[in-house]
């Protein structure tokens, strides 16, 4: 298990470094910050910009060097004038907004908003998946179920942004009514706020509710359909209704052997929501002002800053692999007809 | 001699009519009731967006002489934003512009995701691997980062053409792998044996005998596909990262409308978020109406 577990993941190295090169070179060939700093600098001047300035400017954002040799020191560093790029040795390279923006700080600080936001929203989106799924398995062709299944397809269809705007209103209006702030709908916490790390988190807890609440509805749909299916074959299969002909308790058929073989493939399907949940943290963090990666990751795109965009490339492929890499090991863990050896 | 035997013949004919393939997947298609109906109505959607601009009085420009604000009357059905711009005339345009994303999408990727697929599962051995892990670095990309700084880095304002491209390089992966997953099995089949035989290259295998047996499989993806595209595609125009202004899609209109979906300009807000939400609901209606009718092995789930 810990040989599979490591040739695994010595195998997403390779395409992790695909993956870079790839956008590296897209988003690099896309921008060219140097010529919108020149920009930026001879319209607040109203002079045309010194050789110097864009000399400088362009070793200091590395654009003295061609595309290759800078995608080289973004990822080792070697051959570096200024100190600030290389991620083996853990610099995430220069921003275009100057020295006072660190990449590093920036994404490592945003990285647990965004985490959080993640975690919980994928979560409760299996959870909810889990409970839809069994149900519209059990009572299949009922009313209940065309009712779930309509409920999955709709939300399914429905564009993450607007149901992230209806709800952000709702809540306001709901705010209003009740006359409190149970849901804050506005920003990851308060603003300015020191303590602990429980503390940090109670105080985070009522921004939390709505944006999760709007990702898992985004996200549990597709779970949900799978669960299903796989429960209602679990359920026509000879061990259930020979369990059933033993007379075992109706509950216990459906939660010890149906429910547990039917969790397998979602099990193993549900990790690589995140990828999706990643995708609409960007919407819902742009939506409800949070300060997380996927809105940093939005301002380098319209800064057209490579570097920083390259951070948010990494670490959103390093989580999505660490999704596969967990449902992998669950696949192996929960069916034991699979061994890895 | 013969007048005596056409009789005979006929009366022992059978009698039953012959049905094609294609016959066979309308006829069980037209029993899934959620399909037809989405059928109905997205092609209601279409005429809305592309005849409807014909038969309409306003466009989707700014003119002086509406009113700003108007709530919807006879005049202005779906009412008026804050510049002076016709809601219904805007909604067909930004319609349009969603569809001809979401249409040249599905085609397109469809046919660049079926070609990639047919090759790497026909040829096996290390072309098949070095495809397949080039389409696991694909999914390891963020497709809203890749796809929006493409879109954002364009100079000039964005088209819909632009966006349809983007999308399409980077919306095929899906595809690939359901028709590759196809081809690995149909390859082996009999008839890919004779084909070859016969001494047919490669390339018309692929295209003559592989991906004409795999349209089932692609049929369904190009409905799914135009589902993802519409959200795709309004999602980064949403987030200013797609068609832009003075053009319009269905996401600008939803950006544009801001924070009004409780107060009295809430039609700005609900009506293109309701014309997202029918357009994907049909297509994926659609198209598990087309996966039921045209995989006879799967049983009807839903009638």
């Amino acid at each position: 298990m810990v040989v599979f577990i490591i040739r695994r993941i010595l195998l997403m190295i390779p395409v992790l470094l695909g993956a870079t090169i790839l956008c590296f070179v897209l988003v690099d060939v896309a921008n060219d910050p140097v010529q919108d700093k020149i920009f930026e600098i001879s319209q607040s001047t109203g002079e045309p910009v010194p050789q110097s300035t864009i000399d400088a400017l362009e070793s200091s954002l590395y654009y003295d060097r061609s595309i290759p040799e800078r995608y080289w020191i973004w990822l080792t560093g070697f051959g570096d004038t200024n100190g600030d790029i290389g991620l083996l040795q853990g610099e995430w390279g220069p921003s275009i907004e100057g020295s006072a923006m660190d990449i590093g700080y920036e994404v490592s600080t945003r990285f647990w908003i965004t985490l959080r936001l993640v975690l919980f929203a994928t979560l409760a989106s299996i959870g909810i998946a889990i409970l839809a799924g069994v149900v519209s398995a059990v009572k299949q062709y009922s009313r209940t179920d065309y009712t779930l299944t309509f409920l999955g397809f709709l939300f399914l269809a429905m564009p993450i942004f607007w149901l992230g705007s209806l709800f952000k209103e709702g809540a306001v209006q709901l705010n209003k009514i009740l006359g409190s702030t149970v849901f804050q709908t506005y920003g990851s916490g308060s603003t300015g706020f020191r303590g602990n790390g429980w503390e940090v988190f109670m105080d985070s807890l009522p921004f939390l509710i709505v944006p999760t609440l709007v990702l898992m509805l985004g996200g549990y749909a597709a779970i949900s359909r799978y669960q299903r299916a796989s429960m209602l074959e679990v359920m026509n299969s000879d061990y259930v209704r020979l369990a059933r002909a033993k007379g075992v308790r109706n509950r216990t058929v459906m939660r010890r052997h149906a429910l547990r073989t039917a969790l397998i493939p979602v099990a193993t399907f549900a990790p690589l929501a995140l990828s999706g949940a990643m995708g609409g943290a960007m919407v819902t963090e742009s939506i409800f002002g949070w300060r997380g990666l996927g809105v940093y990751s939005l301002d380098a795109i319209n800064a057209g800053d490579t570097f920083a965009v390259m951070a948010y490339v990494l670490i959103s492929g390093v989580v999505v692999l660490v999704g596969v890499l967990i449902s992998d090991i669950l696949y192996g863990v929960l069916d034991p007809r699979i061994r890895y050896e | 001699m013969s007048n005596t035997a056409s009789p005979r013949l006929d009366a022992e004919a059978i009698t039953s009519k012959e049905r094609g393939q294609w016959e066979m997947v309308g006829r069980r298609f037209f029993r899934h009731r959620a399909a037809v109906i989405s059928l109905v109505v997205f092609i209601l959607v279409v005429l809305f967006a592309y005849v409807g601009p014909f038969l309409w009085k306003w466009d989707y420009k700014i003119h002086s002489e509406i009113p700003s604000w108007a709530a919807p009357s006879l005049d202005h059905p779906f009412g008026t934003d804050k510049a002076g711009r016709d809601m219904l005339g805007a909604m067909m345009q930004a319609t349009k512009q969603s569809l001809n994303v979401a249409l040249v999408v599905a085609i397109g990727s469809t046919v660049l995701g079926a070609l990639y697929g047919a090759v790497a599962g026909f040829y096996r051995g290390w072309i098949d691997s070095v495809m397949m892990r080039f389409l696991d670095i694909m999914f390891v990309i963020p497709f809203l980062v890749i796809t929006g700084a493409l879109a954002g880095a364009i100079d000039t304002s964005v088209r819909w053409y632009h966006m349809a491209f983007i999308l399409a390089i980077f919306g095929w992966t899906s595809i690939a792998r359901a028709v590759r997953a196809e081809v690995l099995s149909l390859r082996e089949k009999e008839f890919i044996e004779a084909a070859r035989s016969a001494g047919g290259s490669d390339w018309h295998i692929i295209v003559k005998h592989l991906i004409p047996n795999t349209m089932s499989v692609i049929i369904v993806s190009v409905t799914l596909q135009i589902a993802f595209a519409i959200l795709s595609e309004t999602t980064l125009s949403f987030l200013g990262l797609g068609i832009q202004s003075p053009d319009t899609s269905l996401g600008l209109l939803i950006e544009a409308a801001g924070a009004s979906a409780f107060n009295e300009h809430w039609f700005l807000f609900y009506i293109p978020g309701l014309m997202i939400i029918l357009i994907a609901l049909t297509i994926n209606f659609i198209g598990d109406g087309l996966r039921d009718a045209m995989d006879p092995r799967q049983t009807m789930v839903r009638r």
